[in-house]
């Protein structure tokens, strides 16, 4: 573009010729300048505003197309969040070996409060009480009309007490939907499963935590959400569980004990199949734990796995398997049986005189504390001490209940020669019943250690021999002798060949020093089929009085060899076992026995 | 010579002005704004009864405010299409120092109503913001300024507006107030883009409101809360965002029904920022996508109106006011939608607001008055043969 010169000399010169004002020219060609000047800028500014328009045009299209999405997207509850506090309600089920539900989650719903939006709270606290009796209609008015701006009334409410609370038509009652633990069997395997609680609780969702028993050892498991669909699955038989707490109950009501224990475990694998504690307790509804007295009176109290008792003469087929397995003793070597034993200040008396010797099984048979005693001596404190530490004697069970790692057996401070003695017939060693039933499962089961289980999985690797294959079924045999003639003969169950010891230990006074006269533990620690061993069980009655005779008796033979017995019959056809005629004795042992 | 004999006949100077008024002014426009008037009373019918409530007033209180200040604001907005661009232009710059005067005395005099951002004059009955009315007249002196630059031998116009930009920017954000100095910012780059920035300029700006941007989020615990508040994928729905998504998500293509809205309830600012969320909670969609449709007639028509005018002043001060008003709408409606981090801007002519409402109108009149029909000169074109020579 040639740009014109405002004052062209020429037409300067033109114009003076001509008597004009040459500033008109500059003035002309200035306009002209002005106005080519505007006319790019505004060709410019025209294409600029059409951009600007179609920007803006864009612009508000992408706000109605988002408003448009987010309009078309599902509306969501609204979830109260707080940086990670999202609670997780579910909570995987548990359920028995075979499947079968033994805790499971229900919805249902807290009741709170919102006193600034009630209407009428002089209406609603009376409408509520009428209700829920329990509330106090007093303290309920007092908080409506505090400065509280939220308050929980009632953590699980039914869905007819919910219908009611609505039906009082208060804005200020909400409901909170929740999950709550369910235990469809009520109080059958009441101490296994435990219970639950409410952990942090929003008004959407509350936590449901485990206090006790599986629901608490493996509170982190059944919470996981990415596990919430997978059942946790015990070695717990519903049934026999039930039916062995039937019998249990049953047999404490007639034999006046004040608590009753059983476990019934498999003899090879050391899975629990039943374990029942009475007095129980219906976990939907878990009563408070005692704040005075002995826990161990509590329903909450796990006597099969808490409860630690000098167990008795069920002890002495440890010291004569052991004095077998040295190769100390066979079943016939005759054991001097005159008593009393004086050792020291101590004297070991028998239940009645056995006479001057007695056999190593009759020892067993008869239950001679002061021949087991003699072997005991025998084999001595820490041969002893390592035989029993290898059933497990030392340690607390690995069972999977919170409870179980806080129940170590009771040793004696300084394992001495009359501790030896003493703890060959049962006396001087407190342990559970669950430890007694891994014990007797392990010796008998042909030797191998078994770890107590209540979580089915994969089967455990065979633990390390305690005895031989000989010796567990030398102990089969005594044990058998012992129920067909010997103290437990009320414990024969036709077709099941059991075999069992029978224990009566006296209990310790709980003041001073000493045993009482007249309370017992007594247990009955059996097998069976004998022959071949599958299942064990322990029971064990505290305090039990059998008064059918002219004095009360209270030796386990008349106490718990019964329950047992009753026990067996009852859940042997449950397991699954056929009843069979039993196998002569083997005949090596007949030959030597002889 | 006849007047010389007979006197001065009686001149008629064009046409009787409203009828020339109803000729030239922007009647798509016009009614746009009208009916966004409309549905801001409507919405106020819904969302001020809470916050009346709340302030133990008539449930109906504010929407009454609203229809008074509506009608001084229709009052200002009439008076002002009225008036000719220069005049216009005397006018807003005197307002400009009026106003720049107010924002100035704000620390001394104004106050806070407890938001923690001085932004108010308090008379009792209603409350002044200065920065509402700083807005249009800014746009206006800017205009001004950036227009006597293209005349030869004008003054440096674009640097002198740049200054007063920044100048006005500064005070906004002492007190602080960064949304309405955003605002300031921006309608000053888009006159400028269209009064002829250099494209690398352009450029340049961007980048400086960008390290202006981070700079203020490091600086500024306010600011950086928002952004982190907006990045964040999660909408914490206890917040003010989450609330107002949700409410769009309720209310469905149809909305859940008049009166039937609860996040009004739930929202402080529901009949302010946050309007465009009860509409769509009880009106669903179809009135949110109007309220976009009428913002969008008025601002894109008046820009497109604007590509015609020659004069460069009323083009820059249309195309600052247009793109204010529309930018404002954005950001707001932008906010609910979380487009934008959130920020507190007040939709145009809807939200509840008593003087903004009336500042509203006297921008919405000058931009009215701006882009009406006047004579272009285009018979100069045609005689020409051509636009350009």
């Amino acid at each position: 573009m040639t740009r014109v010169p405002l004052r062209p000399l020429a037409r300067v010169l033109d114009a003076r010729a001509k008597g004009e004002n040459p500033d008109r020219i500059e003035r002309e060609n200035l306009r002209k300048r002005h106005e080519d000047i505007r006319d790019r800028a505004r060709l410019r500014a025209e294409g600029r505003l059409v951009v600007l328009a179609g920007l803006f045009f864009c612009a508000f299209l992408v706000v109605g197309v988002r408003m448009g999405a987010i309009a078309a997207s599902e509306p969501a509850e609204p979830r109260a969040q707080a940086a990670g506090a999202q609670i997780a309600a579910a909570r995987a089920d548990i359920v028995d070996r075979r499947g079968r539900l033994l805790a499971t989650n229900l919805v249902t719903h807290a009741l709170y409060a919102q006193p600034p939006m009630m209407v009428e709270p002089e209406r609603a606290a009376r409408e509520l009480v009428r209700i829920f009796p329990d509330l106090d209609e007093e303290r309920l008015l007092g908080w409506f009309a505090g400065d509280r701006k939220f308050l929980w009334i009632k953590k699980k409410i039914s869905p007819e007490q919910k219908q009611a609370v609505f039906d009082i038509g208060e804005p200020g009652l909400l409901f909170g939907p929740r999950e709550m633990r369910l235990y469809p069997n009520g109080a059958i395997a009441a101490h296994i499963l435990g219970g639950a609680r409410f952990g942090r609780e929003g008004v959407d969702a509350a936590e449901v935590i485990g206090v006790a028993g599986i629901e608490k050892a493996f509170d982190e498991r059944l919470r996981d959400p990415a596990r919430a669909g997978d059942p946790l699955r015990l070695t717990i038989d519903l049934t026999v569980q039930a039916a062995v707490e039937r019998v249990l109950e049953g047999g404490m009501v007639m034999m006046n004990a004040k608590g009753a224990t059983a476990v019934l475990m498999e003899a090879r694998t050391g899975e629990v199949v039943a374990l029942a504690s009475l007095p129980d307790f219906d976990p939907n509804d878990r009563p408070r734990p005692l704040t005075e007295g002995d826990a161990s009176n509590s329903p909450l109290f796990n006597r099969a796995v808490q409860g630690l008792y000098e167990l008795g003469s069920t002890f002495k087929i440890f010291a004569v398997a052991q004095a077998l397995e040295m190769g100390q003793v066979n079943p016939s070597t005759m054991i001097d049986t005159r008593g009393p034993l004086t050792w020291g200040k101590f004297r070991i008396r028998d239940f009645r005189d056995y006479g001057a010797q007695l056999s190593v099984t009759d020892v067993i048979v008869k239950s001679s504390n002061i021949g087991t005693a003699r072997i005991a001596m025998d084999i001595g404190a820490e041969r002893q001490r390592a035989f029993l530490a290898g059933l497990g004697f030392t340690e607390p069970t690995a069972v999977e209940l919170v409870e179980a790692p806080g129940s170590k057996p009771l040793l004696p401070p300084n394992w001495s020669e009359i501790s030896t003695m003493t703890i060959s017939y049962g006396h001087g060693l407190s342990a559970s019943p669950l430890h007694l039933a891994t014990a007797y499962a392990s010796l008998l089961n042909g030797g191998h250690k078994v770890s107590p289980t209540l979580v089915r999985g994969a089967p455990a690797a065979r633990g390390p021999r305690v005895v031989s294959e000989e010796t567990s079924a030398i102990a089969r045999q005594m044990l058998r002798q012992v129920v067909t003639r010997g103290t437990a003969s009320f414990g024969d169950v036709p077709g099941y060949a059991v075999g069992g010891k029978t224990g009566t230990a006296d209990k310790p006074r709980l003041k001073g020093g000493g045993y009482y006269e007249d309370k017992v533990i007594a247990t009955f620690a059996s097998v069976f089929p004998a022959h071949d061993p599958r299942y064990v069980l322990v029971v064990t009655l505290d305090e039990p009085v059998e008064t059918s005779g002219r004095e009360p008796r209270r030796t386990a033979g008349w106490t718990a060899v019964p329950v047992a017995a009753e026990m067996i019959r009852r859940v042997a056809p449950l397991l699954g076992l056929k009843p069979e005629i039993e196998p002569l004795a083997p005949t090596g042992v007949t030959l030597t026995s002889n | 010579m006849t007047e010389m004999v007979y006197g001065a006949a009686p001149r008629q100077e064009g046409d009787p002005i409203l009828p020339r008024w109803w000729r030239t002014i922007d009647k798509w426009s016009i009614s746009s704004i009208l009916l966004l008037f409309a549905i801001g009373i409507l919405l106020g019918l819904a969302a001020s009864p809470p916050l009346a409530e709340r302030n133990g007033l008539a449930p109906f209180h504010y929407v009454e405010r609203q229809l008074v200040f509506g009608l001084a604001a229709f009052a200002v907005m009439f008076v002002t299409t009225m008036l000719g661009p220069q005049m216009l232009r005397r006018l807003a710059v005197i307002g400009f120092f009026l106003a720049f005067a107010a924002l100035v005395m704000l620390p001394a005099f104004g106050t806070d109503f407890g938001k923690g951002a001085v932004r108010w004059f308090s008379f009792g009955f209603a409350s002044v913001q200065p920065s509402e009315f700083l807005k249009p007249v800014f746009v206006i002196t800017v205009a001004w300024l950036m227009a006597a630059s293209q005349e030869i031998g004008g003054p440096p116009g674009k640097t002198m507006s740049l200054v007063l930009t920044l100048v006005v920017t500064a005070f906004l954000a002492m007190q602080p107030d960064f949304g309405q100095a955003a605002l300031v910012m921006f309608a000053w780059g888009v006159m400028y883009f269209v009064g002829g920035a250099p494209y690398l300029l352009i450029l340049a700006v961007a980048a400086v409101v960008v390290l202006g941007g981070m700079l203020a989020y490091e600086n500024s615990e306010h600011f950086a809360r928002r952004i982190d508040g907006f990045l964040n994928p999660e909408v914490d729905p206890t917040t003010q965002l989450g609330y107002a998504t949700n409410a769009i998500r309720e209310g469905g293509f149809f909305g859940v029904g008049v009166g039937e809205g609860q996040v009004k309830w739930s929202l402080p600012d529901a009949h302010t920022d946050f309007i465009i969320a009860v509409a769509a909670e009880e009106y669903g969609l179809v009135l949110v996508l109007l309220i976009i449709g009428l913002y969008a007639t008025v601002v894109v028509r008046s820009l497109i109106r604007l590509v015609q005018e020659r004069d460069p002043f009323i083009r820059l001060a249309g195309t600052g006011l247009a793109a204010m008003l529309g930018v404002q709408a954005l950001i707001n409606m932008g906010v609910a939608v979380r487009l934008l981090p959130a920020k507190g801007m007040t939709l145009p002519f809807v939200s509840y607001g008593g003087s903004s409402l009336i500042a509203t109108g006297l921008a919405v009149g000058m931009l009215l008055a701006f882009t009406r029909t006047r004579p272009q000169g285009r018979i100069g074109d045609i005689l020409t043969g051509g636009r350009a020579r």
